[in-house]
C-alpha cells in the first residue's frame, strides 16, 4: 500500500554548473531588497517574519510527504516542542543574564533556532522507532495519536507548558549578535531572513545527500530498497528525525518571534496547516511550499479583513487545487519553466492563458455565491461586496450573474481542454 | 495568486494609509470571528458596535466617534499577535479581547513590550472576558485593565451563596483539565474550607478540554456520590452536554457554574436546564431596569445576538468616563484617568481599582427559568435573578506591584 | 458501586453501538477503496443537521429515514464527481481531498446553521424514563438508539451475507480487481458503497445529535476516534470494527468511575506522592478520554493489523 502512497514527482537532474546557483542568488537578493520595498510598514514584517517561519515549518513537512513519502498528522509536535525549548532558553538567557554568569548568559537569541532545531531532533529520535516501520495510513494514523496524545499532555503538565496561558519570554535579553537588537518586527526580519535562508539552503542540499534521494527510492518503491541491502525502516527513521529537526527549527524561530508559546500549538490544527501548505504549494516540487506558505499565511491572516467566510475560501482553494491541479502552485510553475526551456512555451501559452480566463471566471462566479449566501443567512451588511461591486442576496441578478460567471468560465475551460488535446 | 497576494500586499498599505484621518478614536476587537469558535467572538463584536451607537450619540468619547474595528484571531495566541501589529499599524491605539487566557497571555506580554520599545505609540488593552487571575496580580500590568470578575473572585461570590446555603453538605467538583479547571478546583476547595469547614468535598474530577462526547460515566459518578451541589467551571460544550447528561438521568443536584448562560447553553439544554443550572455573574437574563429591558430587545431585533455581555456596555461607559476626564484620547491620560475610575452602572456602583485595574462590581447568582418575559436565544428560557452578591463579598486582595510610567 | 457498574456498562455499549455504526461505514470504504476518508465524521454531523430541519416538517420518524438517504445521496455525489477524479492521482491525493472536503463541509454548516448549536431534541414523549434504577433514570430515547443500532446490525448482516450485492462487496474487499475483471462494474459499487457508509454516518448522527449535541464542532471531535475503532478493529474486518467500538465505549466509561490515580498507586507502594501535584493528580478518569489514541498508538506498534485484520493498512 505505501507504494501507492506516493506523490508524482519528476526525476530531479543534477547540474554542476553555475546554473544551480542562480536560485540562491536570486533568493537572496529577494531577501534584502523586501525591506526596502516594505520599509516603515510594520504589519509588512510582521506577516514576513510568519511566512519565513512557516516557510521553513512546511518545507521541513514535506521532507516527509512529498519526499519520503510519510503521510504526517503530528508535525506540530517537533514544532511546538521546539519552541518550548526554545522559550525556555531563552528564560535561561533572561535569568543568566540577571546574574551576568553562567553558561547561559553568554548564548545569544539570534541562536536560538539551534535550540529549537536539536529538541525537535531529539523527540523524533526518542519517539520515531516504533513509527517508521511503516509508511502509508499506518503512518498517518500513528502521528494523529501521537499528535493528540501530545498535545493534551501539554495542558496536564503546566509547570513545563505554562498551562492555557502558555510560557513567554522576552528576546531583548543577553548578548547581541549583529547589531540585532531584536526590538521591532523590523529588526526580527534580519533574524527571520537569515535562519529562512540557511534552512532552505539546508533542507534543499538534503534533497541532495545520498539519505535525500533515498528518501525518494523509499517513496516510489520500498521493496526494491529493501531487496538492495537499505532496510526502509532504517531510511524512514533518519527522514523523520532530519524532518523533526527542521520542524524544531521552525519552532525556535517562532520562539523569538511571537515571545509566547501555548500547548495549542502542539495539536491537530497547526499539523493539519502544515499539511495545508506543503500540498497547496505543491509536494513534488521542492520550492513548492514555500508558495503555499506564503499563500496560506497571507490568506489566514488578511482575508478575515474582508469576509467572514475566510476559511470556508481556504478550504475551497485547497480543495480545488486537489482536485483540480494535483501538483500545487509549484508544479503549474515548474510545468512553465519546462515549457519555456523547451521552446515550447509560444505553442501552449494560449491553452494556458484561457485556461486561466476560465479558472478566474469561477473562481469570482463562485466568489459571488458564497458571499451572497453568506449575507442571505447571516445579513451582516445589505449587500454582499465583491470586487467592489455590490450584490444583493435578495434579487435575483446577483445569482444569475454568479451562475453565469461560473458557467461560461466551465465552457472556457471545456474549450481549453479540447485544444490542449487536439494539440497533444 | 500572485495577483492576489499583491492585493493583500496593497491592501495592507492601504490601511496604514488611512490612519488617523477623521476625528474617531478605534477600537479593535482581537477574538474569533470565523471558525468553530466564532459563535464566542461575534456576539461580542455585535454587542460593541451596538453600544458604540449610542456612546456616538453621547457625544462620542472625549469629542470623538467611536470605531470598532473586527480582527479575526481564530482563538491562536500567534494570530493574534499578528492581528494586535495590524490593528497597531493601522493607528488603533485600543485593543480588547476576551476569549482564551492562552491569547489574554500573549497580548499581556506583547503589548507591554510594545509599549516599552515604542514610548509616545503607547496601546492599551481592555480584558473583557479572560479571568485568569494572574493577569491582575503577579502579571499585572499598567496597560491592562479587567472588565470582568477573575476567577477567584466569582468563586468567592459562587461560595458566599453557597455557605448562606444550609441545605448544601455535600458538593461535587467538576472541571476541565487545564489550567482554569485546576484554578477553579482548587479556589472552590480552600474557600469552601474557609467559608463553611462541614460541607464535604465528595468528588473532584477533571477530564480533558473540549475532548468528552459522552458525560453519563461522569453523571453516574455524581449521583452514587450523594452530592447535593455541583461546582463546575466548564464553557462550551463541556458544560452544556454535561449538564444535558445530569438532565437526563435524573440528577437533581444543582449545578452552580460560571458560564451557564454563555451562547448556545439554553437552547440546547431546554426544559432541561430549568432550576437545575446556576450562574454567577455580573448580569442575568432578566433587567429590572426598563432602560436596560429596552435595549436588551433592541439589540436582539438588530443584531440577532442575545445583550449578554452587560461589562462591555460598563467597558465603554468607562473608556468615555475616562477619556471625558482626561479630555484626550491618548492611552496614557486615558489610562490614569480609569485608575479609581467609579461608574453607576444598571447594578450599581462599580470601580476599577487602581492597584491592579481589576474592577470591583457586586456579582448574581441567576438560575435558569421557563416562560420568561425575555428569552435566550428566541427561546422561552433565559436566567433569573437569586441572589445578589454585594462588591465586598466578592472583592479580593491583590498581590500586584504596579510599574507605572512617569 | 453495582449501579456504577450497570449505568456504566449500559452507557458504554450505547456509546460504543453509535461508534460502530460511523466506523461500519467507514471500515467498509476503507478496505474496499483504501481511502480513510477523513469526512466521514462530517457526514454524521450532516446527518444531525438534515434531520433536525427535516424534523421541524415531518416530525422526528420521517426524518430518522429521509436524512440518511440524503446524507447517502450526497455521500454518492461526493464520490461519483470528486473522488473518483482525485482517485487517479493515488491515495495521498484521495486522502487529502477528504481532509479538504471536511473543511468545507465543516464550514457550509456554519454558514448555513450558524455558529452555535441549534436545538435538535428527542420526540417528548421519548424523554420519559424507560426505567429507574438506584434514583437515575433511563430515558426511552436511550432504549430507542439501542433498538435502532441493533435492527440496522442485523439488517447489515443480512445485507452483506444474504444477498447477491453483499457478496459482490464481500469480494470487493479482498480482491477489488477480480470483481472487475469477471464484469462487475466496480466504480458503481464503489458509489454505492461509499454513499452507503456515509448514510450509516448520517443515520448515527440522526440518533447521537440529541445525545450529544448538534453542533458546528461535532464533528472534528468525534473524527478522530472512528478512525481509531477502524484501525484497531483491523482493516477489512466489521467484527473487527464491532469489537473496537464496544471495547472503547466500555474503556472509557469504566475509567471514569474508577478514581484510581498516580498518587493512589505511588502512596500505596509506600511512596509520598501531593495528590494534587502535576503527576500525582493524573488519573484513570483524566487518561479516559484519551484511551482511544493511547490504544492507537499501542495497536499500530505491536499488533498493526488490527484486532481482527487479515492485511496491514
Amino acid at each position: 500500500m505505501s507504494q501507492d502512497m506516493s506523490v508524482p514527482m519528476q526525476p530531479s537532474k543534477s547540474r554542476t554548473s553555475l546554473r544551480g546557483l542562480v536560485p540562491w542568488v536570486v533568493f537572496a537578493a529577494v531577501l534584502l531588497l523586501l525591506p526596502v520595498v516594505f520599509q516603515g510598514n510594520s504589519t509588512a514584517f510582521t506577516l514576513l517574519n510568519v511566512i519565513g517561519i512557516n516557510i521553513v515549518f512546511a518545507l521541513s513537512y514535506n521532507m516527509l510527504l512529498g519526499q519520503g513519502g510519510m503521510l504526517s498528522f503530528g508535525h506540530a509536535v517537533f514544532f511546538g516542542l521546539g519552541s518550548y525549548a526554545a522559550m525556555h532558553a531563552m528564560i535561561a538567557i533572561d535569568d543568566a543574564s540577571y546574574a551576568g554568569e553562567g553558561f547561559w548568559a553568554h548564548v545569544p537569541v539570534v541562536g536560538m533556532p539551534v535550540i529549537g532545531m536539536i529538541a525537535g531532533g531529539l523527540v523524533a529520535l526518542v519517539l520515531g522507532w516504533p513509527f517508521c516501520r511503516r509508511a502509508g495510513t499506518a503512518f498517518a494514523m500513528i502521528t494523529l495519536g501521537l499528535g493528540e496524545m501530545v498535545a493534551a499532555a501539554g495542558q496536564m503538565f503546566p509547570s513545563l507548558f505554562g498551562g492555557e496561558a502558555g510560557i513567554y519570554g522576552n528576546r531583548m535579553v543577553g548578548p547581541q549578535w549583529f547589531g540585532l537588537e531584536l526590538a521591532q518586527s523590523d529588526d526580527v526580519y534580519w533574524f527571520m531572513a537569515f535562519w529562512t535562508f540557511v534552512a532552505v539552503f539546508a533542507m534543499w542540499a538534503f534533497t541532495r545527500t545520498p539519505l535525500g534521494r533515498m528518501s525518494n527510492a523509499v517513496r516510489d518503491n520500498p521493496d526494491r530498497l529493501q531487496f538492495i541491502g537499505y532496510p526502509p525502516r532504517n531510511i524512514r527513521f533518519m527522514i523523520f528525525i532530519a524532518s523533526g529537526s527542521f520542524g524544531g527549527l521552525a519552532g525556535g524561530m517562532a520562539a523569538v518571534n511571537y515571545e509566547i508559546i501555548t500547548p495549542e500549538a502542539l495539536g491537530l490544527i497547526p499539523s493539519g496547516l502544515a499539511l495545508l501548505m506543503a500540498a497547496v504549494g505543491g509536494l513534488g516540487v521542492f520550492y513548492g511550499p514555500i508558495m503555499g506558505a506564503i499563500v496560506v499565511t497571507l490568506m489566514n491572516s488578511m482575508l478575515s479583513d474582508y469576509t467572514d467566510a475566510s476559511i470556508l475560501y481556504v478550504g475551497l482553494v485547497f480543495l480545488s487545487i486537489v482536485m483540480f491541479a494535483p501538483r500545487g502552485l509549484g508544479g503549474g510553475i515548474e510545468q512553465v519553466r519546462v515549457a519555456w526551456r523547451e521552446g515550447d512555451l509560444a505553442r501552449r501559452l494560449p491553452g494556458w492563458l484561457s485556461g486561466a480566463l476560465a479558472v478566474g471566471l469561477i473562481i469570482v462566479g463562485m466568489v459571488v455565491l458564497v458571499e451572497m449566501l453568506f449575507q442571505a443567512t447571516h445579513g451582516d451588511d445589505e449587500f454582499a461586496q465583491v470586487l467592489g461591486m455590490e450584490f444583493d442576496a435578495a434579487a435575483l441578478w446577483g445569482w444569475l450573474t454568479a451562475a453565469v460567471l461560473v458557467v461560461l468560465g466551465a465552457v472556457i475551460k471545456r474549450a481549453t481542454n479540447k485544444l490542449r488535446e487536439d494539440q497533444a | 495568486m500572485l495577483k492576489s497576494l499583491f492585493t493583500f500586499i496593497t491592501a495592507s498599505l492601504l490601511l496604514v494609509g488611512t490612519a488617523g484621518a477623521a476625528e474617531t478614536v478605534k477600537l479593535a476587537l482581537i477574538d474569533p470571528l470565523t471558525g468553530p469558535m466564532a459563535g464566542a467572538g461575534q456576539p461580542a463584536l455585535e454587542h460593541l458596535k451596538f453600544e458604540a451607537k449610542r456612546i456616538n450619540a453621547n457625544g462620542g468619547i472625549a469629542g470623538k466617534q467611536l470605531e470598532i474595528v473586527g480582527l479575526d484571531n481564530k482563538v491562536n495566541p500567534q494570530e493574534s499577535l499578528v492581528q494586535l501589529q495590524k490593528a497597531i499599524d493601522s493607528g488603533i491605539q485600543y485593543v480588547t479581547q476576551g476569549n482564551g487566557s492562552s491569547v489574554a497571555s500573549a497580548l499581556i506580554g506583547a503589548v507591554g513590550k510594545h509599549n516599552q520599545r515604542n514610548p509616545g505609540k503607547e496601546v492599551l488593552y481592555l480584558n473583557y472576558a479572560a479571568v485568569d487571575p494572574s493577569f491582575t496580580n503577579e502579571r499585572c500590568s499598567f496597560w491592562h485593565f479587567r472588565f470582568d470578575a477573575n476567577a477567584d473572585m466569582k468563586m468567592n461570590a459562587l461560595t458566599t451563596y453557597i455557605a448562606e446555603n444550609k441545605d448544601i453538605k455535600k458538593v461535587y467538583l467538576i472541571n476541565q483539565d487545564y489550567s482554569f479547571g485546576h484554578a477553579v478546583s482548587k479556589a472552590a476547595r480552600e474557600m469552601l474550607k474557609e467559608k463553611r469547614p462541614d460541607i464535604e468535598i465528595v468528588g473532584n474530577d477533571f477530564h480533558p478540554l473540549a475532548k468528552v462526547k459522552d458525560f453519563t460515566p461522569y453523571v453516574s459518578k455524581i449521583q452514587s456520590s450523594g452530592a447535593d451541589a455541583v461546582i463546575s467551571g466548564n464553557w462550551g460544550q463541556d458544560i452544556t452536554l454535561l449538564v444535558k447528561a445530569a438532565a437526563e438521568f435524573g440528577l437533581d443536584a444543582p449545578f452552580y457554574t460560571y458560564y451557564g448562560a454563555s451562547s448556545g447553553v439554553v437552547t440546547q439544554l431546554g426544559d432541561k436546564g430549568v432550576d437545575r443550572i446556576y450562574q454567577i455573574n455580573e448580569y442575568y437574563g432578566d433587567f429590572e431596569d426598563p432602560e436596560m429591558a429596552k435595549r436588551q430587545v433592541e439589540m436582539y431585533k438588530e443584531t440577532g445576538w442575545d445583550f449578554y455581555y452587560l461589562r462591555l456596555s460598563t467597558m465603554l461607559d468607562m473608556f468615555k468616563k475616562a477619556a471625558d476626564k482626561a479630555g484626550s484620547t491618548d492611552p496614557v491620560k486615558v489610562a490614569k484617568a480609569m485608575e479609581g475610575l467609579t461608574l453607576e452602572t444598571t447594578n450599581g456602583e462599580v470601580v476599577m481599582r487602581a492597584e491592579d485595574h481589576q474592577i470591583q462590581l457586586p456579582m448574581f447568582m441567576s438560575v435558569m427559568k421557563d416562560d420568561m418575559k425575555y428569552g435566550a436565544e428566541g427561546t422561552d428560557y433565559n436566567f433569573h435573578k437569586v441572589a445578589r452578591i454585594e462588591r465586598e463579598d466578592v472583592t479580593l486582595p491583590t498581590t500586584c506591584r504596579m510599574r507605572r510610567p512617569k | 458501586m453495582l449501579e456504577i457498574v450497570i449505568f456504566s456498562t449500559l452507557n458504554g455499549i450505547l456509546y460504543g453501538l453509535l461508534l460502530f455504526m460511523l466506523s461500519s461505514g467507514l471500515t467498509l470504504i476503507f478496505s474496499m477503496m483504501g481511502v480513510l476518508n477523513f469526512a466521514h465524521a462530517s457526514f454524521y454531523m450532516l446527518g444531525a443537521y438534515f434531520a433536525y430541519t427535516l424534523g421541524m416538517h415531518t416530525g422526528f420518524w420521517p426524518a430518522l429515514i429521509l436524512a440518511p438517504l440524503l446524507v447517502g445521496g450526497l455521500g454518492a455525489l461526493v464520490e461519483r464527481f470528486g473522488l473518483r477524479r482525485v482517485h487517479a492521482n493515488g491515495h495521498v491525493a484521495e486522502l487529502l481531498f477528504t481532509f479538504g472536503l471536511a473543511y468545507v463541509i465543516d464550514e457550509l454548516v456554519q454558514m448555513v446553521w450558524g455558529t452555535v448549536a441549534v436545538a435538535y431534541r428527542e420526540p417528548e414523549y421519548m424523554r420519559e424514563p424507560l426505567f429507574t434504577l438506584f434514583g437515575t433514570d433511563y430515558s426511552i430515547f436511550r432504549g430507542v438508539v439501542i433498538l435502532i443500532s441493533i435492527l440496522m446490525f442485523v439488517a447489515l448482516w443480512y445485507l452483506l451475507k444474504k444477498t447477491r450485492v453483499g457478496l459482490m462487496i464481500r469480494a470487493a474487499l479482498t480482491h477489488g480487481e477480480m470483481v472487475g475483471h469477471l464484469g462487475h462494474n466496480v466504480p458503481r459499487l464503489f458509489m454505492g458503497v461509499f454513499g452507503f457508509g456515509c448514510a450509516l454516518a448520517g443515520l448515527a448522527g440522526v440518533i447521537g445529535g440529541p445525545i450529544m449535541a448538534t453542533e458546528p464542532g461535532m464533528a472534528a471531535t468525534l473524527g478522530p476516534i472512528v478512525f481509531v475503532v477502524v484501525v484497531v478493529g483491523g482493516m477489512g474486518s466489521l467484527q473487527g470494527a464491532f469489537y473496537a467500538s464496544l471495547l472503547i465505549g466500555l474503556i472509557q466509561t469504566f475509567f471514569v468511575a474508577i478514581d484510581a490515580s498516580v498518587a493512589d498507586l505511588v502512596n500505596a507502594m509506600g511512596a509520598n506522592l501531593d495528590p494534587y501535584g502535576e503527576l500525582g493528580r493524573i488519573s484513570l478518569a483524566t487518561l479516559a478520554p484519551m484511551t482511544p489514541f493511547i490504544l492507537l498508538v499501542l495497536i499500530l506498534i505491536f499488533r498493526p493489523r488490527g484486532l481482527m485484520g487479515e492485511l496491514e493498512p
